[in-house]
């Protein structure tokens, strides 16, 4: 499925703004992000499982905090840096 | 000896490499590295001069650190960065916010790295800072969450492991500092720690004399005698002689209206004797500013008997300046050169052991830290 990466991460993607990843939950997809771009889980994700403050997860519009949301594969994830300022 | 000299600076919004001529007159800065990362910490590898780390964080996402091993030409992040170790169904499990403060492992260990984070947690690194693994015999011990306190409750930045300092004659002693926390020690490279707080004070919390729960801002191991440790607290500036395990207040021989407040603590390398801090407004609210607006740097000569102000260069008012923990520092020059950088930006430079001082640069962002590279 499609998936909207912000420019905070875009160093990961080699600077694309959209790529394709797989899961059938919203964690396995970010696993697979993973998998394609090491080390980027770990800006969004916390070592604990905890999305990060400044972090949103949007499918299909959806704010979607739960990790364990089940995908059907059409779905498009939108990544968000939530406002941080300063 | 004139010699050229490199300034590693972190700042709020990117980090500087600031290169001097052989006389340390004429500085000139690179480009913001990693511009727009916060940066907490920026390091040389002593053992392998052209390894460098960084420690950042970006203002949207999680901790890392990056690593160059061409002098800062190119840079790489860690495969592994610093992480506590998952805790299923609690809570409040803890993870990394940022990592704070690095230091190069023993000369015998080359490869190795530890890193302090916020909140408290001390990680080490055996392959130049690529993959980091959590030091459990702090991060897992029992009284953890006592020696560190609610997180939440914490400074205002975040509570922060910092002042990793290694025994040069040891590899298995090294000590910790830690806001709020205090100083612990270990004698067996990290499995177990006891608390090194006697003397000191901490008039922030109710109970007398605490064992731990102490806010020491910066500690410093002399290099040369490293049985000599000097510390900037949160409630003054200290001495321990070692192995004496108690504090000696020795900044009550500062100036009243100057007060023994501040962050940095710096110790010349070829005398155990001299050390330098420079005092920040603790009354009050606690600006933490220079006091009155007039910066100054003081020395000791005699290992805090006595202090002398060093202000020479510096603005004579309305010069409101907050330096962190991390922002002072020194070369190993002859004479010692002397390095500082401001919250408001600036950086400042002493050829003459802090005598007269320089502005060597402005306009930067808030600056972290300040460090010397070979």
């Amino acid at each position: 499925m499609k998936v909207l990466i912000p420019s905070p991460l875009r160093s990961y993607t080699r600077d694309r703004s959209a790529v394709e990843a797989q899961g059938t939950t919203l964690g396995q997809l970010l696993n697979d992000l993973d998998r394609q771009f090491p080390g980027m889980r770990f800006r969004m994700i916390d070592e604990q499982g905890r999305i990060r403050e400044h972090i949103r997860l949007f499918v299909d519009q959806e704010l979607t905090p739960d990790l364990g949301r089940v995908l059907q594969g059409g779905e498009e994830l939108h990544i968000i840096c939530a406002i941080s300022g300063g | 000896m004139p010699q050229e000299t490199t300034l590693l600076v972190g700042t709020k919004k990117g980090a500087f490499i600031l290169r001097s001529s052989a006389s340390r007159k004429k500085w000139e800065s690179s480009s913001p590295i990693l511009f727009g990362n916060i940066i907490y910490h920026f390091v040389q590898d002593p053992r392998k001069p052209r390894n460098l780390l960084i420690a950042a964080k970006a203002g949207h996402l999680g901790p890392t650190v990056y690593r160059s091993s061409d002098g800062g030409k190119k840079w790489k992040e860690a495969s592994v960065p610093p992480a506590f170790p998952k805790a299923e169904g609690d809570p409040d499990a803890l993870s990394v916010d940022h990592v704070f403060w690095l230091t190069p492992g023993h000369a015998s260990e080359p490869g190795v790295w530890y890193a302090g984070t916020s909140p408290q947690g001390l990680f080490r690194s055996d392959d130049d800072g690529d993959t980091w693994q959590s030091v459990d015999g702090f991060n897992k011990h029992p009284m953890r969450r006592e020696w560190c306190g609610d997180p939440k409750q914490g400074p205002p930045d975040g509570a922060r492991m910092h002042s990793i300092n290694i025994d040069p004659r040891d590899a298995r002693h090294m000590y910790i500092g830690m806001s709020s926390g205090g100083v612990f020690e270990t004698l067996d490279q990290g499995a177990s720690w006891t608390p090194l707080n006697k003397g000191c004070a901490a008039d922030f919390i109710p109970t007398p004399d605490p064992e731990y729960g102490h806010d020491p801002h910066c500690v410093r191991v002399h290099p040369l005698n490293p049985d000599r440790l000097y510390q900037q607290n949160h409630c003054g500036v200290y001495r321990m002689d070692r192995p004496s395990n108690e504090w000696t207040r020795i900044g009550m021989k500062l100036p009243k209206k100057v007060g023994d407040i501040g962050f940095s603590m710096v110790v010349h390398p070829r005398d155990v004797d001299t050390a330098w801090v420079i005092p920040m407004d603790g009354t009050s609210v606690w600006p933490r500013t220079s006091v009155g607006g007039k910066p100054a740097v003081y020395v000791t000569r005699n290992g805090g008997k006595s202090w002398i102000r060093q202000d020479a260069g510096f603005p004579t008012e309305n010069a409101w300046w907050t330096v962190f923990r991390q922002a002072m520092t020194a070369d190993a020059g002859t004479p010692l050169g002397l390095y500082l950088g401001t919250t408001s930006g600036e950086l400042w430079a002493s050829r003459d052991e802090g005598s007269n001082w320089k502005n060597i640069a402005r306009h930067l962002p808030r600056v972290h830290s300040v460090e010397v590279a070979e």
